[in-house]
């Protein structure tokens, strides 16, 4: 065996073990005890297969690549370090972008290549899973980077037209169309080109019209595409890492976004094909008033209950509320109550994005429930204190045929005895829909700012106590 | 060269992998979960390594060059990002300890 040949079947191995680790690594992330040690693991299998790389470049571009990698990791690295919590959906959408990018990327310089002339051809199958590749990892690009300004506040929620539908069709098949005659008629550079212009353009043109609450599902769809954009551009390769991670992560990001899709009871056709989460038609007038409450009668409230039931929400997170409430929760717990968090699985901007958020704050993850734990006991619970939740709570979702969230599970705050509703001010939810739960005979709102009522709540909780024992 | 047979037959032993290896997970990980799998096909970074030792042309070594960068932001965002939300998630027992 000659030194190439054995620093190749090095650079194999390596990726061999790498593969191991990732799955390995997925599957401890499956459970809160292991899962630290499920990243780290995947980690170093991403060292390890980066650096047996080296080994099979023969110090081609040497320069170029180390200095690509520089580019790449500092400033993402830095940002990653210190962006809040609460902006993590779009961060994830960023680099699931940049990922799409590389995979695009790759299969540019493919393409580019072999439509060089006299370069030598390509099987058809091959070709096709670079045009493939190309054309996911592109529109998985350019649709990331739209999730990411959407959920970071610098665009408008949704951009519509007349006609929209058409004219995406038009690209994506125009698209194709390219992508096709690159594999079957003729290779060529500025037909090259065209095809990613158009693939590019179609992400733009397809995560425009959808609405931020549909954007969790769509982020963790653009996460499996670059899976499979990664796969395919690894079977161009013929690199086994990219084609098992990439497998791997495509399958496990589809499962995911299915999930995610049926929590919300949003067919993915219906995210990806119509508009939702910005009108607010549909949901008739609802009888009734909203009731307020002070905070000091929502303390006394809060002193004879027994079970109380913490229904958080975004909006928690954008008032920085979690630290305040845990305060709180801790309060009560030593006061002998049974405190629970319920969260729904579409609770902030992700699956999940909740249980990070309470985390932070420092909530024991065993007193975290989820919908189908918690809803059964809002029967026996005293006080239930929604913060910053509207959509997941709002009882229309079970009797109003007509409201554009019909059909989705929620959780049934309406059944506790008392709901304590904390909120800004009258305004209606993320998808624009007036919540019939305000209205409920045991609901009373609490209007202030999530952290400033969870303060005046500590205080009053902490008067009424001193009081008792006093 | 991976005969095409069994390229199919890999691609969809992993698919299964992939969907089996997150069935189990709770609601309570997804979010960690997903960017763990954001981290995870930031292993591009190594095709486009690749596809850049073989640039030759300026034009092939921007392409590559830019593959490179991305697929490295990709890995080591996903990893940042993942590790930082993983290392908050306490039991309510470690607080004893």
């Amino acid at each position: 065996m000659d030194t190439q040949t054995a620093w190749v079947w090095l650079a194999k191995a390596s990726y061999f073990l790498a593969a191991v680790m990732f799955i390995l690594g997925i599957k401890r992330m499956s459970s809160p005890v292991t899962a630290r040690k499920g990243i780290v693991q995947a980690g170093i299998g991403m060292v390890i297969a980066t650096l047996a790389t080296f080994a099979i470049t023969g110090g081609h571009n040497l320069w170029l690549i180390v200095g690509g990698i520089l580019v790449g990791v500092v400033p993402t690295w830095l940002w990653g370090r210190r962006v809040a919590m609460t902006d993590m959906p779009q961060m994830v959408a960023l680099f699931n972008g940049m990922g799409g990018g590389s995979a695009a990327a790759i299969g540019a310089g493919e393409l580019l290549k072999y439509a060089q002339p006299g370069a030598p051809v390509l099987p058809a199958a091959t070709l096709a899973l670079a045009v493939l590749g190309a054309l996911i990892g592109s529109v998985s690009m350019t649709g990331s980077i739209i999730a990411w300004a959407k959920l970071d506040g610098r665009m408008d929620k949704r951009f519509t037209f007349s006609g929209q539908q058409f004219v995406n069709f038009a690209v994506l098949a125009a698209a194709a169309l390219a992508g096709l005659a690159l594999v079957l008629w003729r290779l060529d550079s500025s037909l090259v080109v065209v095809f990613f212009v158009l693939a590019l353009a179609f992400g733009v043109l397809m995560t425009l019209p959808i609405g931020g609450a549909d954007m969790p599902v769509v982020i963790s769809l653009y996460n499996a595409l670059t899976g499979l954009a990664v796969a395919f551009e690894g079977y161009v390769m013929q690199n086994e890492a990219l084609i098992i991670a990439g497998t791997v992560v495509g399958a496990a990001g589809t499962f995911l976004t299915q999930l995610m899709a049926k929590a919300m009871n949003r067919p993915l056709s219906n995210v990806l094909f119509s508009n939702f989460g910005g009108g607010g038609a549909g949901a008739g007038e609802i009888a009734g008033s909203q009731k307020p409450i002070e905070a000091s009668d929502a303390a006394s409230l809060l002193y004879m209950a027994e079970k109380v039931i913490i229904v958080p929400g975004y909006g928690m997170a954008v008032a920085q509320a979690q630290h305040k409430i845990w305060e709180l929760s801790q309060l009560l717990i030593k006061s002998g109550k049974d405190v629970k968090f319920a969260i729904h699985p579409v609770a902030g901007r992700m699956p999940g994005h909740m249980n990070v958020l309470l985390a932070e704050a420092g909530v024991p993850y065993d007193l975290i429930a989820d919908m189908d734990d918690i809803n059964p006991e809002f029967k026996t619970c005293d006080v239930a204190i929604v913060i910053g939740a509207n959509d997941v709570v709002n009882p229309a979702a079970k009797t109003d045929k007509s409201s554009p969230i019909f059909g989705m599970p929620i959780l049934d705050v309406v059944d506790a005895r008392q709901v304590i509703i904390i909120k800004r001010g009258k305004g209606t939810g993320f998808a624009g829909i007036e919540n019939a739960l305000f209205y409920a005979d045991n609901a009373r709102l609490l209007y202030a700012d999530g952290k400033e009522a969870a303060n005046r709540l500590i205080g009053e909780l902490k008067a009424i106590e001193g009081g008792g024992h006093g | 060269m991976i005969d095409g047979f069994l390229a199919l037959y890999i691609f969809m032993l992993a698919a299964f992998t992939g969907k089996e290896i997150i069935s189990r997970v709770p609601v309570i990980l997804h979010t960690p979960l997903m960017s763990g799998s954001n981290f995870v096909h930031g292993i591009v970074l190594v095709g486009a390594m690749i596809a850049l030792a073989h640039a030759d042309t300026p034009l092939a070594k921007f392409i590559g060059f830019l593959g490179v960068a991305l697929g490295a932001g990709n890995a080591a965002g996903g990893y940042v990002v993942t590790e930082r939300m993983l290392e908050m998630f306490k039991s309510s027992k470690d607080k004893h300890d």
